[in-house]
């Protein structure tokens, strides 16, 4: 369908395509960080491509699976050549633990705007020469970036303080609601727990960033 | 003797009848409920199916809507309450007048449900009391109106104490047809 355009990428970018596949009939480019902005300007513009239609920007944490630990996954249309593309890119953690930075894509389509203060908000990237780069659905007091996968799982920060002394009452169960709602997430440090670590990895069996 | 609140006295030519105070204001208060609907969540709808004509909580005094929480005594909080909202909810609670009282309506309310996540609320009882919890994903409007006479008994007589309504199920008659899976997996019909 869409194999057109990854052959114009790779004419046009040649060894900053990292590599090109195709997902259930989704053509997929993963690009360098550093063409990440040129890419996105290459695809809106040239004649043979014409992405117009901005879909979908997210982030995923690799976190212990792959290094580069964090890609973003962007996601086009073509209304005129009704191409359909992704376009991925790996980003790292800085080396002092600095959140990961990758170019904004607002002054190619207006609607990554909020899709990036989410994956902002989400995930920690920040995105150079965002205009408005705020929290777009957690709270300004919150700390941390809850889908990042070092993120404790029961951690909560909640803007009002708890209530304290009232009993609940069956069949929601002390502490918080029903006993059966409630998931153990810590168990796979349980799991973890006795493995061997063999001084590359940390204690958790993931591999250092 | 005790526990007749409102007692008829017979026998003069006008009649009257004897109450204590705190009797008849729970009788008065029961049965006007102006409700401050606070509804952030797919339960909204079931909330619309119990205010509209078909389930009709109107029968039961609670038919007033009052968009502002300054004038209204009953707070329904039907949906999730996320982290970020628990401050406006505070807000609302604390501008409604005595006496206030509070439903929880469904599971996300009353615990959170299977919210079990950084942005939920594990139920708005850590952050307002609450007088009835209505379990439920959502709750069907029956056990809503249950809840409804149940808070309407807990105003009567006084009782500020949390309260839970008990799961029901239909009452449903032996002669008709119920489907169960026999020992060998084949569903056999049970007729009466």
């Amino acid at each position: 369908m869409s194999k057109v355009v990854l052959k114009r990428l790779e004419k046009r970018f040649g060894e900053a395509i990292l590599s090109t596949h195709d997902q259930f009939g989704d053509e997929t480019a993963v690009v360098t960080p550093e063409v990440w902005h040129e890419v996105a300007l290459f695809l809106r513009d040239d004649s043979r491509c014409q992405m117009d239609h901005f879909i979908d920007l997210t982030a995923v944490d690799y976190l212990g699976r792959r290094t580069p630990r964090f890609e973003v996954v962007l996601h086009m249309r073509s209304m005129q050549k009704l191409h359909r593309i992704r376009v991925k890119t790996p980003v790292a953690m800085g080396p002092d633990g600095e959140n990961p930075k990758v170019d904004s894509l607002v002054d190619v389509w207006k609607g990554a705007n909020w899709f990036e203060r989410e994956a902002w908000d989400m995930f920690g990237i920040e995105f150079k020469g965002h205009p408005d780069l705020r929290r777009l659905l957690m709270y300004e007091e919150f700390e941390g970036h809850p889908l990042r996968k070092d993120y404790d799982a029961n951690k909560t920060q909640p803007l009002v303080e708890y209530r304290e002394g009232y009993e609940k009452q069956a069949p929601f169960g002390l502490p918080e609601g029903m006993p059966f709602g409630r998931q153990v997430h810590d168990r796979w440090k349980v799991h973890v727990a006795g493995r061997q670590t063999d001084g590359k990895t940390n204690i958790l069996g993931f591999e250092e960033d | 003797m005790s526990d007749k609140s409102i007692q008829v006295i017979e026998g003069s030519e006008v009649g009257f009848a004897t109450t204590r105070v705190d009797a008849l204001l729970g009788w008065a208060r029961k049965y006007s409920l102006f409700q401050y609907p606070f509804v952030t969540a797919c339960c909204g709808m079931e909330f619309m199916a119990l205010a509209s004509p078909r389930f009709d909580m109107a029968r039961f005094g609670a038919e007033a809507p009052r968009f502002t929480p300054r004038q209204a005594d009953l707070l329904w909080v039907v949906g999730t309450v996320s982290q970020r909202q628990a401050p406006v909810l505070k807000m609302v609670y604390d501008q409604m007048a005595d006496p206030k009282y509070v439903l929880a309506f469904g599971t996300c309310a009353s615990c959170g449900g299977f919210y079990d996540n950084y942005a939920t609320v594990p139920g708005i009882d850590k952050v307002i009391p609450v007088d009835v919890y209505v379990p439920g994903c959502p709750p069907r409007p029956e056990g809503v109106i249950d809840g409804l006479l149940l808070l309407q008994d807990k105003i009567a007589t006084g009782d500020r104490t949390p309260a839970v309504v008990k799961p029901r199920t239909d009452p449903v008659p032996k002669d008709l047809v119920s489907l169960r899976r026999s020992a060998e997996g084949d569903p056999v019909s049970e007729a009466g």
